[in-house]
């Protein structure tokens, strides 16, 4: 028994202290995900558009989570759809951030009328249910993947803007911040080397967990059909495809746990990332 | 005696509250003169406007405060500066050194990138290369040790004093004329601010700076400083070489300050403290700011505000510095 435990003891693997179990979970599956969404192509037997067999067949040996309405396989159409949520949820965050966090630190750092004019119109924009913000702005834009895009980044840089100004708010009143003032630096010179760089990491940390958030919303506009539409292997779209097969779970199924996996994921990778940048916790 | 390198006059700081209500003047007509390669000690409580008054000479006070009087650098008026002018002074011809060292160093940027952008913040030709070299002649020049390497360290593997000396390398890193250090020792073991502050002097002697020390600690100007000034609620009371002014201060403040100080040759069964706090500053009391706390005070302390007036060698703010200056007991006694 002892010679077991030490031996195993010895020949583990050990963990390097930031390998945290959220940390490496969340970040497996999402790296799985995008390795699925770029190698994708080369691997699935069957086509995400086309006929690949008898319509309504349930799960099993050829069609592993069965077919559809038009007879497509459940599973390729789920992995495929990584190749839409994906991207939009990067660019989404990706604009959010660079506008909510310019027009934040523009806030904080100038402040005054514009402070007040920009949080204002961060206030209006916070104060709507962001589904129905971003259903009203895709409805007015027209149906479709790239005007679900536009309307989720009016909802989600507000976001960015408020955290980003408490940021700057709270870097600004440092001492090493007066101290390069006192040293002659300009104000651009100031924001930029000396209170920037110390306001990224709960923007790096929100944005990771933003983004199943952003995976979900963009399936909710599909599923109420504003998002992508048919035949697009988009994973909301295909949750709606199996809402009205109801005794047919098979068909929702692959989607709905998908896009799970991908919020739950993000949620832990963030937390982790969380951890790990604040230096408080040990 | 040549121009001086510093001259503050009538300096008047008040701060307006928000929507335009009572604005509250944090300094009152301070007058201050510092010399090129001598050190001036600017002593007071918390709140009683001396960190206020070197900021003002930096303007890098809020845009609530509006300063009146002149502040003379070198024969320059400072206060018609526009900001841009000011901040080729910032830095360059006068260097600020904060309170507390374990903030006022960039976390995220090394000790040696953080001199060097003080370098190239002044003198744009100076390349990257250039820069870093001179800021380990900076370090070196405050005696940090083996300076090639602590360059390229960040300011949490310093050790306090060793950040303090950083700070003042950055401070001296374009050869200013002023000096103001805003409690450089405050925040620092006894034993290291003996260190510092035999630095400063070092550098005044070296670089013939003039320094000017903001302390509320009497002990660490009686050290270095040649002339000091003493305030109190916004106004100098006392002003004078260190000397005549320990020798007999004429202040019944400054006396009790002296006397809070432990003496190395004389048995003192418990120090002595000033009864009372400093006025808060919306509410000044009418006549002599001081007279709430002062043993001293007859009925016109309390209607008329004495204005400084030389009494021998000292500058003194009181009506009764006479009396003070020749009363050898303690001010409980009084």
């Amino acid at each position: 028994m002892s010679i077991l435990s030490s031996r195993s003891a010895s020949s583990r693997f050990v963990w390097p202290e930031w390998a945290t179990l959220p940390l490496v979970g969340g970040g497996v599956v999402i790296l799985a995900w995008i390795i699925i969404g770029l190698t994708i192509p080369w691997w699935t037997p069957y086509d995400p558009t086309n006929l690949a067999g008898m319509r309504f067949q349930p799960p099993g040996a050829e069609h592993w989570l069965g077919t559809d309405a038009l007879g497509r396989d459940v599973l390729t159409r789920t992995l495929y759809g990584v190749r839409h949520s994906f991207p939009i949820a990067v660019f989404v965050i990706g604009c959010a951030v660079v506008i909510g966090c310019t027009l934040g630190a523009i806030a904080g750092y100038v402040g005054g009328w514009l402070d007040s004019v920009i949080m204002r119109f961060v206030d209006i924009t916070l104060s709507f249910p962001p589904i129905l913000l971003a259903m009203a702005v895709t409805a007015s834009l027209g149906p479709g993947l790239g005007n679900a895009a536009i309307a989720m980044v009016i909802v989600w840089w507000p976001i960015y803007a408020r955290l980003m100004r408490a940021q700057v708010l709270s870097v600004r009143s440092r001492e090493h911040v007066e101290a390069a003032v006192a040293s002659g630096a300009s104000r651009s010179r100031v924001l930029i080397k000396h209170i920037l760089p110390l306001c990224w990491s709960p923007i790096i940390v929100n944005a990771t967990m933003d983004f199943g958030q952003v995976v979900l919303l963009a399936a909710s506009l599909s599923f109420i059909g504003l998002g992508a539409v048919p035949p697009t292997p988009e994973w909301g779209q295909m949750i709606s495809e199996g809402a009205i097969q109801f005794y047919r779970w098979w068909i929702a199924l692959g989607p709905g746990l998908a896009i799970l996996s991908v919020v739950l994921a993000s949620n832990f990778l963030g937390d982790g990332l969380r951890d790990y940048l604040d230096p408080r916790a040990s | 005696m040549s121009a001086p390198l510093l001259a503050i006059r009538d300096l008047t700081v008040s701060f307006a509250t928000r929507r335009g209500g009572h604005a509250f003047q944090a300094v009152s007509g301070v007058d201050l003169t510092v010399q090129s390669g001598e050190v001036h000690g600017v002593v007071g409580e918390s709140g009683s406007g001396k960190s206020v008054t070197m900021l003002a000479v930096m303007q890098l006070l809020s845009q609530s405060a509006t300063i009146a009087g002149s502040i003379m650098l070198d024969g320059q008026e400072l206060t018609a500066l526009s900001d841009r002018q000011m901040r080729k002074i910032r830095g360059a011809r006068i260097g600020y050194i904060f309170q507390d060292p374990m903030t006022a160093l960039n976390p995220l940027l090394t000790v040696g990138e953080q001199i060097a952008e003080a370098v190239r913040i002044h003198r744009g030709d100076v390349g990257h290369k250039h820069a870093v070299a001179r800021a380990i002649d900076l370090l070196r020049l405050v005696a940090i040790p083996n300076p090639e390497k602590r360059a390229n360290q960040y300011p949490h593997e310093f050790s306090g004093g060793m950040r303090q000396r950083a700070v003042i390398a950055m401070a001296m890193a374009n050869e200013p004329d002023l000096l103001i250090a805003d409690e450089p020792t405050t925040a620092l073991d006894v034993t290291i601010q003996a260190q510092i502050m035999e630095l400063l002097d070092q550098l005044r002697r070296e670089k013939n700076i003039g320094i000017v020390l903001v302390t509320h600690d009497l002990g660490v100007v009686a050290g270095v400083a040649k002339s000091l000034s003493i305030m109190y609620a916004g106004r100098v009371v006392e002003r004078g070489l260190v000397d005549d002014v320990f020798a007999a201060p004429h202040h019944p403040y400054t006396k009790g300050l002296l006397e809070s100080l432990p003496q190395m040759d004389e048995r003192v069964e418990r120090l002595s403290a000033i009864a009372g706090a400093p006025p808060p500053i919306s509410a000044r009391p009418s006549g002599c700011p001081f007279h709430p706390r002062c043993p001293y005070v007859i009925e016109r302390c309390r209607s008329e505000r004495p204005v400084l007036r030389p009494v021998g060698p000292i500058d003194v703010a009181c009506h009764r510095a006479e009396i003070v200056a020749a009363d050898k007991g303690t001010l409980q006694d009084a």
